[in-house]
């Protein structure tokens, strides 16, 4: 603080309390609507304060669904979230940090064109070349399945950039020092490389979590039965018709259990979350 | 930068890099390449035969008034999600970095959007302001604004713009932050004794050092608004009414899925590349002068 403004101060104070009920109203009208019946819902306007039916409505979604539209019950894609999540982070860590070993510490033919043939996969996104990656997919008979919602977004140029440079920044003298002692380079890559990257894993896995959790185009196209449903598909599928006939008070608690997940690692790991974001952008 | 200790093996570093190549040309190299092989291709209506049509499908998109209009919506659309998200963020980091109490709390607080899917924020959003039983409908109608993004091109480009800007806010933010810490404080206080008031300082010192940060926030945020608000614009509008939010993106995928337009899809998609590598070799460069500081 520069100088003592009690005025200014204030004034910094008043927006961000702004800022935050902002960002937090929608968040609060789908708290709150997840716990009404549907008759209170549209008599509009709908309450601001929350009703009784909390767990009346989530035990019905979690267990079979809504009752108009699909009735896959929310559990089960909630589990494919996560294994959908879990697969796409824990994936991309593994391949990538492989291959950065290998393009770091080894000299072989070559080795600058595979390193350029993943970097210039940072420049397409899925969004962009949809149908032919879909027609892969049913080529490969792995439509409709957890290895087809996971295994095409696994490679990432982002991550092998990432456990590249911090491999560059890793003393020679623990390279040389692991040769001295006849470590092969497995031996080397477990026993030195793999334990100083934890905190660069754990960054890396919170920002990958959030991304397999939220993806929405891919699994829109590849998944055709009820019981392979991420959740954020799920709800999609929920919104049958107009205002008044979707079932808003169930649709509400799915978005609950579906965004609660990912904002609860943002939260609870807030360190790792940030140097996971400044770095894969850098 | 290249290490000096290295491992000998004619082997091994194959072997390392072999998942990693195989996903990537599977589902990275072969699908591009597809799409534009696709682009020269016209197929007749049930897939069975195709026949080689060179550039015809660009020459027909770019005749086409609907992928033009697609454009317009798609330039619009991106201009306003990086601008408002641009300037609320930094208003509020410029807040956030004043402060001496609760800075930590109102972190927290700003952040957990990030976490929030695109097709979910979509989702809220449109509840907030549906129609007929929306809570904010209800507010307007009170001041005497009838809301309808159903019916209303305008509106429905309100509420995606809205949903999608409210995502990325705590992403800006954040970026946003780090810049203002990383300013030497001697420098705020220097012009302070200098007698610069506070929105001198802002625009003179802080503004101009952020400048690296805010030019980073733009072509993401462009980038955000080209790919990642496909979800927000399919669980509310779907394009319409009309064209009225059918931004490129949800183009390609209503052309290729919905209309089963295969050539036209895929010259639209090269299209797509084309843009996406531009941005990209243009963050790239920008990344490498800042390096050279």
């Amino acid at each position: 603080m520069v100088e003592n403004r009690p005025v200014r101060d204030f004034f910094a104070h008043a927006v961000l309390i702004t800022g935050v009920l902002l960002v937090a109203f929608p968040l609060w009208v789908t708290f709150v609507a997840s716990t009404l019946t549907f008759d209170q819902i549209v008599s509009v306007p709908m309450p601001l304060w929350p009703g009784d039916q909390f767990l009346h409505n989530y035990t019905q979604v979690l267990t079979s669904g809504s009752e108009k539209g699909s009735s896959a019950p929310v559990g089960t894609m909630l589990v494919n979230s996560l294994v959908m999540a879990l697969s796409i982070a824990i994936g991309k860590i593994t391949i990538s940090i492989l291959s950065a070993f290998a393009i770091v510490y080894f000299r072989f033919p070559g080795r600058s064109f595979f390193f350029w043939s993943v970097f210039v996969t940072l420049m397409l996104p899925v969004e962009v070349r949809i149908i032919p990656t879909f027609k892969v997919a049913a080529d490969l008979g792995i439509l409709d399945s957890h290895v087809g919602l996971a295994m095409p977004l696994i490679a990432s140029a982002t991550a092998t950039f990432l456990f590249r440079q911090f491999f560059m920044t890793i003393p020679d003298e623990l390279a040389e020092a692991a040769r001295i002692d006849g470590a092969g380079p497995m031996r080397f890559f477990f026993d030195v490389v793999l334990p100083l990257s934890k905190t660069h894993i754990a960054a890396l896995f919170v920002i990958l979590f959030i991304y397999g959790w939220n993806q929405y185009l891919w699994p829109l196209l590849i998944t055709a039965s009820e019981s392979m449903y991420t959740v954020v598909i799920g709800i999609k599928r929920m919104i049958a018709g107009g205002d008044a006939s979707n079932e808003w008070h169930l649709i509400m608690a799915t978005a609950m259990l579906a965004l609660m997940p990912p904002a609860l690692v943002v939260i609870l790991m807030q360190k790792w979350f940030v140097k996971g974001l400044v770095e894969t952008e850098k | 930068m290249e290490k000096r200790v290295i491992f000998r093996s004619a082997w091994l570093p194959y072997v390392l890099l072999l998942p990693q190549l195989t996903i990537t040309a599977m589902f990275f190299f072969w699908p591009a390449a597809q799409a534009v092989y696709f682009s020269f291709q016209l197929q007749d209506a049930f897939g069975m035969s195709s026949q080689f049509v060179g550039l015809q499908n660009y020459a027909d998109l770019f005749k086409d008034s609907h992928y033009l209009s697609s454009f317009k919506v798609t330039a619009f659309f991106s201009v306003l999600v990086a601008t408002s998200g641009i300037l609320i963020s930094l208003l509020l980091a410029t807040m956030a970095d004043s402060v001496v109490r609760g800075a930590l709390a109102y972190k927290t607080f700003l952040i957990w959007p990030y976490a929030v899917a695109p097709a979910i924020a979509g989702v809220l959003w449109a509840f907030i302001f549906a129609p007929s039983i929306g809570i904010v409908t209800y507010f307007l109608k009170k001041i005497g604004i009838d809301w309808n993004w159903i019916i209303d091109p305008e509106q429905a480009m309100a509420l995606v713009v809205i949903a999608s800007v409210w995502k990325q806010i705590s992403y800006n933010f954040l970026f946003f932050l780090a810049g203002l810490q990383s300013i030497p404080k001697s420098l705020i206080e220097a012009a302070a004794i200098d007698g610069a008031g506070p929105f001198r300082r802002f625009w003179t010192i802080v503004f101009p050092l952020l400048s690296p940060t805010t030019f980073f926030l733009l072509v993401i945020n462009i980038i955000y608004s080209f790919f990642d608000t496909f979800g927000v614009i399919d669980a509310t509008t779907q394009g319409g009414p009309g064209d009225a939010t059918k931004i490129l993106v949800y183009k390609v995928y209503y052309d290729g899925v919905k209309a089963a337009d295969l050539g036209g899809s895929s010259a639209q998609s090269v299209i797509l590349m084309i843009v996406v590598i531009t941005l990209t070799v243009i963050q790239f460069r920008y990344v490498e002068r800042k390096v050279q500081y």
